[in-house]
């Protein structure tokens, strides 16, 4: 029998043969598959982790929003701690030095009182379609500004660009 | 193979099917805009939680 210890990494759900299910009781079976292989769910779970840190706030199903949680939060515990080891760590799941910086930076900084219960899941409805529940997760005390700033200034610059060609269009 | 023997009455028929219905959702007002949303939800229309957890500003 598979032991209930199970590996420390972001995503992983120990699995159980059908043979073993037959007979078997639940114990130590914790975790979603969504569908999807454990590199699949590692590396899902590793982009929406990124977009979670860099947005505050992301719009995604309600199951997936549940197993992101305790990824998300454990990464901040890991930017608490803020030595070499702990951000290696943070790096190792994140893959993106920029979105580390922030975890140990700021993100570190605004939690330093606050012990654990670090993202909030709100329910928002289901989506058309597939009827799937979907959910917001965001980060307590989040900044309402940084959710797509990089888009939202892109689309800034764009209008700027726009607003330059139309206007000598005009003179003549 | 096995077979029904007697066809169905439609008493019988509508009997089995008293506890089919379905219910409807559940809904309360949104204490800040109004509107009827889902219990624990975002509400839809503004995008509030909790009068303070602006998700999003959607009108619908």
């Amino acid at each position: 029998m598979a032991a209930a210890v199970g590996k420390r990494t972001p995503g992983f759900v120990r699995e159980v043969t059908t043979a073993e299910r037959s007979n078997a009781m639940r114990h130590g079976l914790s975790g979603r598959k969504l569908n999807r292989t454990s590199s699949h769910r590692k590396a899902m779970f590793a982009n929406m982790a990124v977009a979670l840190i860099t947005h505050e706030q992301i719009h995604t199903t309600l199951p997936k929003a549940k197993e992101l949680r305790p990824i998300v939060e454990k990464l901040i515990t890991l930017g608490k701690r803020g030595n070499l080891h702990a951000r290696r760590q943070a790096l190792s799941t994140l893959r993106d030095t920029k979105v580390v910086d922030k975890l140990f930076s700021a993100i570190a900084e605004r939690y330093a009182e606050r012990s654990g219960g670090y993202t909030r899941v709100l329910r928002a409805g289901f989506r058309y379609g597939d009827s799937a529940p979907m959910a917001y997760i965001e980060l307590v005390d989040r900044d309402p500004e940084v959710k797509g700033a990089e888009d939202k200034a892109r689309a800034a610059e764009q209008a700027a660009l726009d607003g330059e060609l139309a206007a000598p269009a005009e003179e003549s | 193979m096995a077979v029904p023997k007697r066809k169905i009455s439609t008493s019988k028929r509508n009997m089995r099917r008293s506890h089919d219905s379905l219910k409807a959702a559940g809904y309360v007002e949104c204490p800040s805009c109004g509107e009827y949303k889902l219990p624990h939800h975002v509400c839809e229309s503004c995008g509030t939680y909790r009068d303070r957890e602006v998700a999003e500003a959607s009108g619908i």
